[in-house]
């Protein structure tokens, strides 16, 4: 109970000396939040799971039943950062203005969008716009979804191998359709044979292991910070897992990143023969 | 000891075991990376947000070698094939 009161007075604390310290009226609502939910998911996975490890497998965690399907926790929570997704964007695109006076929303997607783009343009050297479907997507709903794992009761959808070996899976049949589209496919199988025949099984080995990579990369790091917090939720419930949730939404955010980029580097390995120029410089 | 014990009791072990020595190399890797990107920053600030960029893949990538280890310590703790087999073997000779 003690601590708990504590907790309370140190969050206060924090959320005032923020408030204090950023100077703008969404950076506060976005800090408080911040602070109450991982301090709110902390109390709550503290009280509930007292003592024991919280690692049930999300795959065949029952949530839903609609009829004779029962929906695992994987896909349910892949719906609600789909719905998230969607009903954002469907926000902001729905009333687009060029006008000086833009909202807050259409700045920040625009923001975003255009952060995505560059990276493209930066490490394939194509048109962006021809990766930017599948590598956005894939940018958007991994970092989403480690985001949101601050809200109580969420867990992460890439935490579970399934997602991350079907996200790794669309990259590896985008590769050979994105390359074929580039050079053809004599120009796509040269790849195989790339400095001499001899490598060809070291080269097919290094498709199926990068892709293994992908997936393995994204899930442990998602589950080791799962399992980081609620180890801490075991000693000490309240309050000293803050930190380590904190630096779970670095992770996730650098892991969506480092996601999106790789596969982009594995889905641009064969580049089309004339580079892309760009005359709109429209990025 | 019986099978089980045997199995349960070096299970922890080689879980515990695979993460400590599975961690040193992936370590060494990242302070290396990390030192290098630090002194690539040093002479070049110019060129730091192309250094960092960079520095996060190939930390990733490095990092990527400690998640096995990791994945096979979670599979040995939690997913155990041989813990299985070994308690329906004991059921079986309790039968």
């Amino acid at each position: 109970m003690t601590a708990i009161i504590l907790s309370v007075m140190i969050v206060l604390a924090l959320g005032i000396g923020t408030c204090l310290w950023v100077k703008n009226t969404i950076g506060r609502c976005l800090l408080i939040f911040l602070i109450l939910s991982t301090w709110w998911s902390s109390v709550i996975i503290g009280t509930e799971s007292s003592g024991g490890l919280d690692l049930e497998n999300l795959d065949t965690m029952p949530i839903l039943t609609i009829g004779p399907v029962t929906v695992g926790g994987t896909v349910f929570y892949s719906w609600i950062v789909m719905a998230v997704l969607t009903v954002l964007s469907w926000l902001v695109t729905r009333r687009l203005k060029t006008t000086l006076h833009v909202s807050y929303l259409q700045t920040a997607m625009e923001m975003v969008v255009m952060a995505i783009r560059s990276q493209i343009k930066a490490v394939s050297g194509d048109n962006p716009a021809r990766y930017m479907p599948i590598m956005g997507t894939f940018f958007l709903f991994i970092g989403l979804s480690n985001l949101m794992t601050v809200i109580p009761w969420f867990r992460a959808p890439t935490a579970s191998l399934s997602t991350t070996v079907a996200f790794s899976l669309c990259v590896f049949c985008a590769m050979p359709i994105y390359g074929i589209r580039n050079a053809g496919v004599i120009g796509y199988l040269k790849k195989y044979i790339d400095p001499t025949p001899v490598m060809l099984p070291l080269n097919i080995l290094s498709d199926f292991s990068s892709m293994f990579s992908l997936a393995f990369r994204l899930y442990g790091n998602m589950l080791s910070g799962a399992i980081i917090t609620s180890i801490l939720m075991m000693f000490v419930p309240v309050l000293v897992p803050l930190p380590m949730q904190i630096l779970g939404l670095v992770t996730g955010t650098i892991q969506a990143y480092v996601f999106a980029l790789l596969a982009i580097v594995y889905v641009s390995s064969v580049s089309p023969k004339q580079p892309f120029e760009d005359h709109l410089n429209f990025y | 000891m019986d099978t089980v014990t045997l199995i349960g009791a070096l299970s922890v072990l080689a879980a515990g075991l695979c993460v400590a020595i599975g961690g040193i190399g992936p370590a060494l890797g990242e302070g290396n990376v990390a030192a290098n990107a630090l002194r690539a920053m040093a002479q070049q600030p110019d060129e730091a947000g192309n250094i960092t960029k960079t520095m996060y893949i190939a930390m990733a990538m490095v990092e990527s070698t400690a998640i096995y280890a990791f994945v096979v310590t979670m599979m040995i703790m939690y997913a155990n094939p041989f813990w299985n087999y070994a308690v329906q073997v004991a059921e079986k000779a309790a039968q």
